[in-house]
Formats: structure tokens, sequence, C-alpha cells
């Protein structure tokens, strides 16, 4: 989980609009189910928990099971509050943490 | 296992019926080995009802007209399977979507993804992917801030299952 996750908000938006966010992070997702060329199971290693925040508060969490494919793609919604800044996290079962800011560009 | 074979060795004729004993008090105990919660997960396939019993405790979910489960009819490739799941609801502080679950019922595990909403929400819409072993049943649970629950099923046919092998 080393490269830079993919975020898309919309251009602009005003307050109390509805917004989609879509959130795309390179991970392979590994089930735990596979096994290797020798037979042994291959650890599973998945983005178990995904969340968003917006000025601190959070707006959407996501708990995934092996059941999501690799580099999961996560889009949902948020009523706009007001200008500020997203915060997303994604933890994976070896602890890796990735934190990416965004702001949404409010008019 | 438990009885050495010592004892055997021993006095050979009365502790036969020990001995078997023996074995059958260790078949028992393995037995419930077996039964305990940890290793019965990874032995037998939980169903999504207990999936969600886990995560919701008792309830028991309702069909319903609220929640909607969008899935292609046929998936070519189980490996990434797009879906969208809604849930038609105000989304105000008093009456929103607390969470939504999906449950596969093919796949090795049932557990997709849980995702927990808030009335900042706005619109109670998530999208994602997911993979599929097989053809199959999908299984959408909008958790309601009521704490009803309501439930809607897909079937879906997949081509090439994608849990890898």
């Amino acid at each position: 989980m080393t490269t830079k996750p993919r975020i898309k908000l919309p251009d602009s938006a005003k307050a109390g609009d509805v917004i989609e966010v879509k959130t795309l992070i390179s991970h392979v997702m590994e089930t735990g189910q596979r096994k290797d060329k020798d037979g042994k199971p291959i650890p599973r290693n998945i983005i178990n928990a995904f969340s968003a925040s917006y000025n601190g508060k959070p707006v959407f969490g996501a708990d995934l099971a092996p059941g999501i494919s690799a580099n999961p793609y996560i889009a949902f919604h948020m009523k706009v509050p007001g200008p500020g800044a997203f915060e997303f996290t994604w933890v994976d079962d070896a602890g890796v943490k990735v934190s990416e800011t965004l702001k949404l560009n409010v008019v | 296992m438990i009885n050495p074979p010592a004892v055997v060795q021993a006095t050979p004729g009365a502790d036969r019926r020990a001995v078997l004993l023996g074995a059958t008090a260790s078949g028992v105990v393995l037995a419930f080995l077996a039964s305990a919660p940890g290793v019965s997960a990874q032995d037998k396939p939980q169903t999504w009802e207990d999936a969600l019993k886990k995560i919701v405790g008792d309830a028991k979910p309702v069909d319903g007209k609220i929640i909607s489960l969008d899935l292609p009819e046929i998936a070519e490739n189980g490996n990434t399977v797009p879906f969208t799941v809604a849930v038609d609801s105000p989304m105000s502080d008093k009456e929103y979507v607390k969470s939504v679950h999906v449950f596969s019922t093919g796949n090795p595990q049932p557990s997709v993804a849980s995702f927990r909403l808030t009335p900042d929400s706005g619109k109670a819409q998530v999208s994602s992917r997911m993979r599929l072993a097989k053809t199959q049943d999908i299984v959408g649970v909008a958790e309601l801030s009521d704490g009803k629950l309501i439930m809607t099923k897909r079937t879906i046919k997949v081509t090439i299952g994608g849990c890898g092998g």
C-alpha cells in the first residue's frame, strides 16, 4: 500500500448540496483463501477499514471484508455543510495506515 | 492420546478398557474443540444470516422496497463486480440510515462490506466493487435509525469466479 490514493470531488459545490465522493486506493486485498505455488496459504492482507471525515466530523465509514475487490473503490455521498476539507483514512491488516486530506471547493 | 501407552504395557489385561475409555474421552475433547467458535469459523462456512447476527444481534431483517441493490445481471469477471446499494431515506437527524451491510451467499466468507452513514451523508447511496466466486444471491441490509432492518436480495450470474485459487 504505497501508492497515493485517488479521490474525485466535484469541481465546486455549494453549501447544502449533496455531493458524491469517489475514492480509490491501490491494494492487493489478499483474501487469505489463496495458496502459493508450494501449496502454503498466502496470509490475508486486506484494507479492513476506511473512514472519511469533513472538518474533523466523521461522515462515512466502511468495514471491508475479503469480498471487496483488489484496489478498493468506494463512493459515498455527503451534504456539504460549508467550506472545509476532507480527511480520508485507509487501514490494512498489516496495520499500514494511509491518510489523505483534500479541500472541497465551496462557492 | 491422554493415557500414555506405558499403562498398556504395565498391565495389559485390565487396562485395555481404560485405554479405550481414554481414547473415547480424547475423541470427545477433540470434537468439543472443533465446535469451539474460533475453529468452526474456519472449518465450516458461515451463512450470511450468521454474519448479520454478529453485527446487529438478534434482530431479523424484513424485505422492503426502500433498499435497492444495483448489480449487473451477468458478471463476466467475478474479480471485480461493481455494485451500488441505495436506501430511500430523508437522511435527517431524526430519520436516517445508520448502516448498510452487503453479504454474498456463495463466497467462502459471506461478509462483503458494512458502510456506516450519518445524517450528514445527505443521500444513502454507496458504490464499490466486489469479488464473486460463482453465481449466487447478494443480500443488502439497511439498518435504520429506529433500529429496523430492511433487506433486499438479488441474483447475479458469474461467468468466471473471482476468488483466486
